[in-house]
């Protein structure tokens, strides 16, 4: 079984490159199509185009930005493989420097978050399936729909009204340290809570109608007992297919909250590339999230087979 | 002797969107230690409902209204929700039509056979375990030591069976309620089953209540039989007494439309016209319309009184009694 499971696991990992390939095309192809670039952007407004243009022209050639695109990928690509991310047109300091710690911190800011949205969205999940029909059940699932009709960036500034403005709690920009993770982590993990909270329930009610359920209390077994050992597990598989899609859109999210909580992940380092035209920056960026994404879901994939004894690979 | 489970003017009701639909109507029952019960009728006749109100395992938007069961001189209706659960699965227990589906897919068999010593014994997990091999051994599944280990995807439908009767019987109840037990199996194995429930029932001195739509297999197993129609017994016997002598003219239908073996030439005898819808329900007998002997009799009564259920140990629901 382990030995399926190591070969499963390897198959998976190869069937990423050819994904993140695809992806990088994807890409360099979109950037081919854009008329201007970083030289251009780094330049504009502070000299007149015809002074500059020795000096532009000379930087392009520094970064092969006067090659054709696809000379370009191929010499991008041939760098990622030697694992060299290239340097910041912008700021002149290899991107691998920049990407490291942010990437630590988008990490953390991403599992705390999770974290906030499965703890909540179970909980209320459950509850709203066990009271079905109450006011419990009424509360936890209007003000669930209001977590996902609202979009994070107005939570975000609701949150930071509240408790930075008004209360002083805590900080309304980043430190880097574990209060200013706070309100970021919760605004991300909120919003995901919401959508949580409504599969959780809808699954947990699919499971407690299932024949299984019965036949426990038919064996005596406690209402908390049949809830969270005959139950809950089996409402996980749909549960997990969810959370593995939605640390994509915490990573996504990610994105706003950094920039509006001045936190120094990758996507604000990302929204800063895109507004410099920065394309080694953003390349980076996308290829590690690309990365991220495709390895969570083979984690999630695995996972399964841990939740669900159905669920072989081979 | 006195009943171990006694049923009185049961009555269970079903909330729908086109108003109430009373599956089980005014049934008394009683079933004595050791006895084995057929509860016979065709699906929707309220034989299940009757079966799950037992156990009080009657889910919203159904609920029991009326009448009262009492079990070894306790009301069963009365009993709060953790004595209730103190019942259930130890001292009346009991199996459904379709074992596959009630196992729950993520746990082990032996997981769910040790449930129910952790619950109502307070025992070691490894001796419930052990127990549980013993249980899977006794009921005759073949390396019992590694199917406690197996997921119930990796069990056929009447090994899925033998394990639901291992877990009712693990804690030798009292009652064991058997909810079409064979009706979703194989025909060579539905024998085996019967013959399973009957064998262990008998060594553990447990009542045993199977409720079925088969004539066969009530007379397979049977002691008594009651026969329900329209979420009434109409008639009540023993099971020599029910096929010898039926009486009530819908059991005489039903017996009339068994095949028998040798006879190809005669075809099957069905009963005329279907049962009443739960809206449209006949006001005197509930059997009326489809009845054959009410026409030959030319009984009027019928249409407009509905017959009460007389007798002591042999219970008849007809106006045509003593009528020849």
């Amino acid at each position: 079984m382990e030995v399926l499971m190591g070969s499963y696991i390897i198959r998976r990992l190869l069937m990423m490159i050819p994904i993140i390939f695809g992806i990088l095309l994807i890409t360099f192809l979109i950037k081919a199509l854009i008329p201007t670039d970083a030289v251009t952007a780094l330049f504009s407004g502070t000299v007149t185009e015809d002074k500059a243009a020795e000096a532009i022209a000379q930087i392009r050639a520094k970064y092969d930005l006067d090659k054709p695109w696809y000379q370009q990928f191929v010499i991008y690509v041939g760098n990622v493989l030697q694992g060299d991310l290239g340097e910041s047109i912008r700021t002149r300091q290899p991107v691998m420097d920049e990407i490291g710690y942010r990437y630590v911190n988008t990490l953390i800011l991403t599992a705390a978050a999770l974290f906030i949205a499965i703890l909540v969205g179970l909980v209320t999940g459950i509850i709203s399936a066990y009271y079905k029909d109450t006011w419990l059940d009424v509360t936890s699932m209007s003000v669930g729909m209001m977590g996902i009709s609202m979009p994070a960036f107005f939570f975000g500034f609701v949150l930071i009204f509240i408790f930075s403005v008004q209360l002083r709690w805590l900080p309304v920009i980043g430190r880097g340290n574990f209060e200013s993770l706070i309100l970021p982590a919760v605004t991300l993990g909120f919003i995901e809570a919401a959508a949580l909270s409504r599969i959780t329930r809808s699954s947990m009610l699919d499971v407690l109608s299932r024949e299984y359920i019965r036949a426990a209390r038919a064996k005596g077994l406690s209402e908390t007992f049949i809830l969270f050992k005959h139950a809950l597990p089996n409402a996980l598989l749909s549960i997990l297919t969810i959370i593995g899609l939605q640390i994509g859109n915490l990573l996504g999210g990610a994105f706003i909250i950094e920039v509006i909580f001045g936190w120094h992940g990758i996507g604000e380092l990302a929204v800063k590339a895109i507004q410099w035209r920065d394309f080694t920056i953003t390349q980076a960026v996308i290829l590690i999230s690309a990365g991220t994404y495709v390895l969570i879901n083979l984690v999630v994939d695995v996972l399964y087979t841990w939740v669900d004894p159905r669920v072989r690979y081979d | 002797m006195t009943a171990l489970l006694e049923i009185k003017n049961l009555q269970t009701e079903f909330k729908t969107e086109d108003g109430i639909v009373r599956a089980v109507d005014d049934v008394t029952l009683s079933v004595r230690a050791g006895e084995v019960l057929g509860l016979v009728g065709e699906s929707g006749s309220g034989k299940t409902v009757t079966a799950l109100s037992i156990l009080r395992l009657i889910e919203k938007p159904g609920a029991i209204v009326g009448g009262s069961i009492r079990f070894d001189g306790r009301d069963v209706l009365a009993l709060a929700e953790k004595d209730l659960t103190e019942l259930r699965g130890d001292r009346i227990s009991m199996i459904f039509q379709q074992p596959k589906v009630c196992l729950n897919p993520v746990l082990t068999v032996g997981q769910q056979i040790a449930e129910v010593f952790l619950r109502h014994r307070s025992m070691e997990k490894k001796d419930a375990l052990d127990q549980s091999v013993e249980l899977l051994r006794s009921v005759g599944i073949p390396s019992p030591e590694t199917k406690v280990s197996a997921y119930p995807h990796e069990l056929s439908g009447g090994q899925a069976q033998r394990v639901m009767i291992a877990i009712a019987l693990a804690l030798t109840p009292r009652i064991l309620i058997a909810d079409e037990p064979t009706t979703a199996l194989d025909v060579t194995i539905q024998a085996q089953i019967i013959e399973l429930l009957r064998k262990l029932c008998e060594t553990t001195d447990t009542a045993l209540i199977i409720v079925t739509h088969d004539l066969g297999v009530i007379a397979e197993i049977a002691d008594r039989v009651a026969v329900m129609y329209a979420g009434q017994i109409v008639e009540e016997a023993s099971v020599e007494e029910l096929f010898d002598t039926p009486q009530h003219p819908y059991t005489v239908g039903l017996m009339q439309s068994m095949p028998t073996l040798g006879d190809r030439r005669q075809r099957l005898n069905m009963i005329p016209g279907s049962v009443p819808r739960p809206f449209h329900m006949p006001v005197g007998c509930r059997f009326s319309p489809r009845c054959r002997a009410r026409v030959e009799h030319g009984l009027e009564k019928c249409l407009t009184d509905p017959p009460a259920l007389t007798g002591e140990t042999r219970k008849l629901r007809c106006w045509l009694e003593g009528k020849e």
